[in-house]
């Protein structure tokens, strides 16, 4: 898929380079969090209760990011935190992806009824208020992270399904796939072996956008205490447990608050470039 | 015309008649609702006896039949937590909750519509770049951790609005922006990819040749056109405010539907929360609705197609 023609251009993209650079640190930090973090961030410590961060005038380099009202290490917490919001937003886009594409590529290849059946499943969807259902479920089932995965994953398959359902179209009657079925290639090797590696790019993009959406209702859910539980250090949760120390603490909220605006930033902006680089006819 | 309308208004109510049946399955994944609504601490003839009483030991298909009945006459059932009648529980809530979505609505348009002309007049200038940039950083600010950064400067700060409540217009005044904020960028690109569309179009270089002046192009000519797809996009995102209400509610202590939502699913109170969930689908699906019959009547292409 990643030709040297687009590979160039998408390396060209300022907009892709900014963003997949800053997504590449994120990624080091929380695949090496055990490692690079100072501290435990589940070690409570009663004597340093609060610490504020560096920049402070009496913050201390034991706690560059100061410590929580439990005494927990605020930087351990915070890159610890970015191993779920990642793992959040991988499992989501994979499990969303792999119902959507279904969907929408089978949709797209056979219309008709098939067509029918996947666009009302989407609209109802659609009608579906996102946030509330989510909530009602996890509050039912009983907040985890892996419910949280599962339950966003049965939820967010609308755009994969609406965007795999066009590009399946387009792609159906070109050329190459009427000469893969004139050759008696069977159905599954038609759309396994020549619709989906063409429709690679428009999936990619999706993937990165639900991704970013996903991360941000996780942090949404356990902001309002119905999605991963405490004492997992889910950047919502710190968030949500610093809100009562808004007033003398800001950076509490202001750290994780950041943290979470800086990965949905470098998502977003990796997926815009990919767009442009990858479908340029497509550019809005 | 009359065939378009009524094709849709088939689709919208079978979409309908499915969100019902997910708001009312959406009940049933707690395992037994008998020994939820009994409470903690029952005993196994109690929590016969609500299964009993509720019909819940009847088949699952009469259950939603007769529940849909009840909930089409106007009956929503008793909310478990307040002790009182749902439904007025329900819509006494909905005028807070439907200001606040209008109103984050004309938020987002009123700064939208204008970085989006200007941003497609003045295309790749600093302005258009400007804007794009607010844009993408806007989208990535968790809509609570912004509203919570409003509150740091407007009413720690500066000391100019509540914390949180409802008893005033100044109440909604955060709340409005930080539900607002998030959807223009979507109205912005929507605006800004029309206008260059349209401004390009043989009919704006006629209006051009003929002298019109420039303000006249682009606000009667050209953004008439553009706006076409916006009507879309904001029956689709007024349907979002409503929903991620929810979230914007709750932390301001706002007294609308979001934040009943929040305190019914945090107390399990089942009938207001099933009934939230069915109420704001069905407002989507009416608003979509509305939305694509605007769209026919002003796009004689679509009912056609």
């Amino acid at each position: 898929m990643l030709e040297g023609v687009r590979l160039k251009r998408l390396l060209a993209n300022k907009a892709f380079v900014v963003g997949a650079g800053l997504l590449l640190l994120i990624v080091a930090v929380a695949l090496l969090a055990p490692w690079l973090s100072p501290h435990d961030p589940y070690q409570q410590n009663l004597q340093a209760r609060t610490l504020v961060p560096i920049w402070h005038e009496a913050g201390t380099w034991a706690h560059p990011l100061g410590t929580d009202p439990l005494g927990r290490d605020y930087l351990s917490r915070l890159m610890h935190g970015a191993r779920i919001s990642l793992l959040i937003g991988v499992s989501v886009a994979l499990l969303s992806g792999l119902i959507g594409t279904t969907m929408g590529m089978l949709a797209g290849y056979f219309g008709g009824r098939i067509d029918m059946l996947v666009s009302f499943a989407v609209t109802t969807r659609l009608a579906l208020p996102v946030i509330l259902v989510a909530l009602a479920t996890v509050a039912l089932i009983g907040g985890s992270l892996w419910v949280v995965i599962l339950v966003l994953g049965l939820l967010k398959w609308d755009r994969f399904a609406v965007v795999m359902r066009s590009a399946t179209q387009q792609v159906r009657s070109l050329d190459y796939v009427a000469a893969a079925q004139a050759n008696g290639a069977s159905t599954a090797r038609v759309i396994f072996g020549e619709i989906l590696p063409n429709v690679l790019p428009q999936l990619i993009v999706v993937a990165t956008l639900e991704a970013a959406s996903a991360i941000l209702l996780e942090a949404a859910l356990s902001f309002l205490g119905l999605g991963v539980q405490p004492p997992l250090p889910s950047w919502g949760l710190m968030i949500s447990e610093a809100k009562s120390y808004m007033f003398f603490s800001f950076w509490l909220i202001a750290i994780p608050g950041t943290a979470l605006a800086l990965l949905i930033f470098a998502i977003n902006l990796a997926g815009d470039g990919l767009r442009d680089a990858l479908a340029p006819e497509g550019r809005a | 015309m009359a065939a378009y309308i009524l094709k849709r208004l088939g689709l919208a109510l079978l979409v309908a008649l499915a969100v019902s049946i997910i708001a009312f399955g959406l009940l049933r994944l707690s395992g037994d609702p008998a020994i939820a609504l009994a409470g903690e601490g029952a005993s196994s003839e109690d929590i016969e006896l609500v299964r009993k009483t509720y019909g819940f030991d009847r088949p699952l298909p009469v259950q939603y039949v007769d529940w849909l009945g009840r909930t089409l006459r106007g009956d929503l059932g008793e909310s478990i937590y307040f002790k009182t009648a749902a439904g007025p529980l329900i819509v006494s809530k909905l005028g807070t909750t439907l200001i606040l979505g209008i109103a984050s609505l004309a938020f987002a348009l009123l700064i939208s519509i204008p970085l989006g002309v200007m941003a497609a007049i003045w295309r790749n200038s600093l302005i258009d770049r400007l804007c794009l940039a607010t844009a993408v950083i806007g989208q990535a600010l968790p809509n609570f951790f912004f509203a919570l950064l409003l509150i740091m400067l407007f009413a720690i700060g500066l000391r100019w609005l509540p914390v949180s409540g409802s008893g005033t217009w100044l109440h909604f005044v955060m709340p409005t922006i930080a539900l607002g904020y998030y959807i223009a960028p979507a109205f912005m690109r929507l605006i800004r990819a029309g206008m260059i569309e349209v401004l390009e179009s043989d009919y704006i270089r006629t209006a051009r040749a003929k002298g019109l002046p420039a303000r006249s192009v682009i606000f009667k000519h050209a953004l008439r056109n553009a706006v076409v797809p916006v009507v879309a996009l904001a029956a689709v995102q007024l349907g979002f405010l409503l929903g991620g209400s929810v979230v914007i509610e709750t932390l301001f202590a706002l007294d609308g539907l979001g934040y009943l939502a929040y305190q019914s699913i945090n107390t399990k109170d089942f009938p207001v929360m099933q009934n939230i969930v069915l109420l704001l689908s069905v407002i989507y699906v009416v608003l979509t609705l509305a939305a694509d019959i605007a769209n026919a009547w002003l796009d004689p292409r679509i009912r056609i197609a």
